[in-house]
């Protein structure tokens, strides 16, 4: 097993997702600081790392292209609240189930499984995981994050600041993307909050007609990154059952 | 080292089998109907519960359903190894070389120990008088344990084939099968190719026409190297009664010995088995850098007193650092609770692990297509290990069941830890939601995202404040305004302006089941957007409301 070669970041395709975190934090292929001098740029093309977008990020529907440009960042913890929630997680999770990825949720029984499967999402790679006590919540949380691509979290309890700094460092070193569903206190810097609003519905008229789909808009807000401050238009769900673009 | 140069035919081998062995490590015998599960599969039974049509393999759900009073035990792998020990400790005085392929089956060279007791009949009866002895020993009577089986052949896959097929019950080496030199083609050719241990292959074989193990081994060698692989190939030896022993056997680098000295000494199995976990990884890392993986390992302690303690450890697998470690703790508590001949008086000052039989490391090769990924290991493991943290059930998996409500058409079902030998497809939990027939009467799709386990009671009421009913066409009595919660006061004034009813569709009655007094179930569900912009579904039953799901 030969030992990948390091390159300094400025030979990497995309910018480094933690360009502002601290030298020991860092992830991807310069984990480790180097002091090797700037490459000649024609000489960088030639030797660049075959370090594809594909692998830093898991891929998402078309209709959040809007939101995630290249697809969903690995190793962020992203939050998601408003009223929709859990429609904008399912919808996130879709296309990494339906690509190989594993989703584990921990402590949301009232997870909607057959509009999960609407929405496309592969249920042979969905686990449910029931709601450990406080003080398991970490632990259980961690081993997760270790070993699936997608870890959906609903604590009803108030989270401890370490264990949010163990999860957040555990899903940047796994590459693995926390979804933290509601809008309690999370004692801890998100990399991205999803917010769903304006949530109208069309199809019910009087008595008519049945709920068809949802136009929904949903904010990003985070730090550093460059979809902060994207806004979109969803059908959440759509006719179908699957999310859409409004 | 086991002779290499003895002929194709094999080692002659002895196999001591204690059957139901994780049932006589948890200390029940085999008249009481007892199962014990692992990962949620039943992985032994006792004769009595065997009666009454329990078989390995079946869910729990199954095994309570044959056998009612069975009582359900969880596997306990460390108490099996430990106590095994008292059985390998005994054997001790048969041979010096023995190997333990796992808690319950044992095995040892039969060249050496044969000389020493005049003849194998003699071996065989000698063998097992001790094991006899040690098993009553440990258990306290001949009625607490099913016995153990004997079986002697050219290799040890036929000698473990034979040691099944003794029967246990009779004691004194009566029961043990001894297949004659140069007789093991012979005993294997009417065998199933199911015994070969490798399902897919052998499923293949059976569907050839090839549905005993002589059929198998009359094909040309390298007719099945061609058709089925490596894998083939060794399976083709073992059906012919060669030498198991992969052809692919390695001579072992005398360096790949790993050790580690504690000063002062280790008092404490946790230290110890600590320690060994880090040995096992070095050892790994030793032996990957050599491309080589090991197959049999040697635990080696040595005592502050000069004792010095070995147990040798096959597996058929390749030993992973986990096995490793395992293997370790298991034997170290294993002699600390073992008789008192092979106690340790004291604390460890070294443990050893040495590489006894290493084959070249192919790597696990994982599904392109379907199959086992090693994503799909990875996310097995971690729900063992949650499942580890936070008890059996409490990790669950989705599985298809149909029905008109959107929570009962997916059923969660406790994960059962399906990579157990990597055959089994994960892709079977779920079958495919759209083969299955349609049900009429089901909620328009979309669904609900969120469906309440516990609906909670609210009233529908209309502009005037009173209660919507339905009367017994299904008409509701009026257009629903608002949204009470049931116990919150009824009125305008009192009620969030979130509660107001902005859109409505309905209502739809469902009465299913009418021919079935005990579950017949009649509701009336209906779609309501209250002004915050919030789609639930509410449902009438039994004069109640309640909200069944949102639209979250």
């Amino acid at each position: 097993m030969a030992t990948p070669l390091r390159f300094p970041s400025s030979l990497l395709a995309e910018p480094d997702p933690f360009d502002d975190v601290g030298d020991g934090e860092r992830i991807g292929p310069d984990a480790e600081p180097t002091r090797l001098r700037p490459v000649p740029p024609a000489a960088a093309r030639r030797v660049r790392p075959t370090m594809l977008a594909v692998d830093r990020t898991l891929p998402v529907l078309p209709a959040l292209g809007g939101l995630f440009p290249g697809g969903l960042r690995r190793g962020t913890t992203i939050g998601v609240s408003g009223v929709g929630a859990r429609s904008l997680a399912i919808a996130l999770m879709v296309r990494a189930t339906t690509t190989g990825s594993w989703v584990a949720v921990v402590g949301d029984p009232d997870l909607g499984l057959a509009a999960a499967a609407g929405q496309g999402l592969s249920l042979e790679r969905l686990v449910m995981v029931d709601a450990p006590d406080p003080t398991a919540w970490g632990p259980v949380v961690a081993t997760l994050v270790g070993a699936f691509d997608l870890v959906m979290v609903a604590p009803r309890h108030r989270v401890g600041a370490a264990d949010v700094r163990r999860l957040a460092a555990r899903c940047r070193e796994r590459g693995s993307v926390l979804l933290r569903l509601g809008d309690g206190p999370w004692p801890g810097r998100l990399d991205l909050r999803l917010v769903v609003g304006g949530a109208a519905w069309v199809g019910p008229d009087g008595g008519h007609g049945r709920l068809c789909s949802r136009r929904a808009g949903v904010t990003a807000s985070g730090r550093g990154m460059e979809y902060t401050g994207r806004r979109t238009e969803l059908l959440l769900p759509g006719p179908d059952g699957v999310t859409a673009g409004a | 080292m086991s002779g290499a140069a003895d002929a194709p035919g094999g080692v002659r081998t002895l196999v001591v089998r204690c059957p139901d062995w994780p049932l006589t490590a948890l200390g029940v015998g085999p008249s009481e109907p007892v199962v014990v599960l692992a990962a949620g599969r039943v992985l032994a039974t006792t004769v009595a519960a065997r009666k009454a049509g329990v078989a390995r393999g079946q869910r729990r759900r199954e095994a309570r359903f044959r056998c009612p009073e069975a009582r359900v035990l969880e596997r306990d792998d460390a108490r099996e190894a430990r106590r095994f020990e008292a059985v390998a400790a005994a054997l001790g005085d048969v041979t010096p070389w023995l190997e333990v392929w796992r808690p319950g089956l044992c095995a040892f060279g039969v060249r050496g120990p044969v000389r020493l007791s005049g003849g194998e009949a003699n071996l065989v009866r000698r063998t097992a008088r001790v094991v006899a002895v040690a098993l009553d020993d440990l258990v306290g009577s001949a009625a607490d344990h099913p016995g153990c089986g004997i079986g002697v052949a050219d290799g040890g896959f036929a000698a473990g084939l034979a040691a099944g097929t003794a029967d246990a019950s009779v004691v004194d080496g009566g029961g043990a099968v001894v297949v004659p030199p140069g007789g093991t083609p012979a005993f294997l050719a009417p065998l199933p190719p199911a015994v070969l241990g490798c399902p897919a292959l052998a499923d293949v074989l059976v569907r050839l026409g090839l549905d005993t193990l002589g059929a198998f081994a009359a094909l040309p060698a390298t007719d099945v190297l061609a058709r089925f692989g490596a894998e083939g190939r060794d399976a083709h030896r073992l059906a012919s009664g060669i030498d198991e022993r992969s052809p692919e056997r390695r001579p072992i680098p005398p360096d790949l010995a790993v050790s580690v000295t504690f000063d002062p000494p280790v008092e404490r199995i946790d230290r110890a088995a600590f320690a060994a976990r880090a040995l096992a990884e070095a050892l790994h890392g030793r032996l990957s850098g050599r491309g080589l993986a090991c197959t049999r390992v040697v635990v080696e302690v040595e005592t502050e007193h000069g004792e010095r303690l070995d147990r040798r450890w096959r597996d058929e697998g390749v030993l992973g650092p986990g096995a490793v470690a395992d293997r370790v703790r298991w034997q170290l508590e294993g002699w600390l609770h073992g008789p008192p001949a092979v106690r340790p008086t004291s604390g460890i000052t070294r443990l050893v692990l040495i590489p006894d039989e290493v084959v070249p490391a192919t790597g696990r090769q994982v599904g392109f297509w379907g199959g086992a990924s090693a994503a799909d290991e990875r996310a097995a493991r971690a729900c063992n290990r949650v499942e580890g943290l936070l008890g059996p059930g409490s990790v669950r998996v989705p599985e298809w069941r149909g029905g008109r409500d959107p929570g009962e058409c997916l059923a969660l079902v406790p994960f059962d830890g399906w990579e157990g030998d990597g055959s089994d497809d994960p892709s079977r939990v779920v079958a495919a939601a759209a083969d299955g027939p349609p049900w009429p009467g089901a909620l328009p799709g979309p669904l609900p995202a969120a469906v309440h386990a516990e609906p909670t009671a609210v009233e529908v009421c209309d502009v005037a404040g009173r209660p919507v009913t339905v009367d017994g066409r299904g008409v509701l009595s009026a257009p629903p305004h608002l949204l009470v919660p049931a116990s919150g006061p009824v009125g305008s004034e009192a009620t969030a302006a979130g509660d107001r009813v902005v859109a409505w569709a309905g209502p739809w009655p469902l009465h299913e089941r009418w021919w079935d007094p005990g579950r017949r179930r009649r509701r009336v569900r209906l779609q309501v957007v209250t002004a915050d912009g919030t789609a639930r579904l509410v449902v009438l039953e039994g004069g109640l409301w309640s909200i069944a799901a949102t639209y979250d």
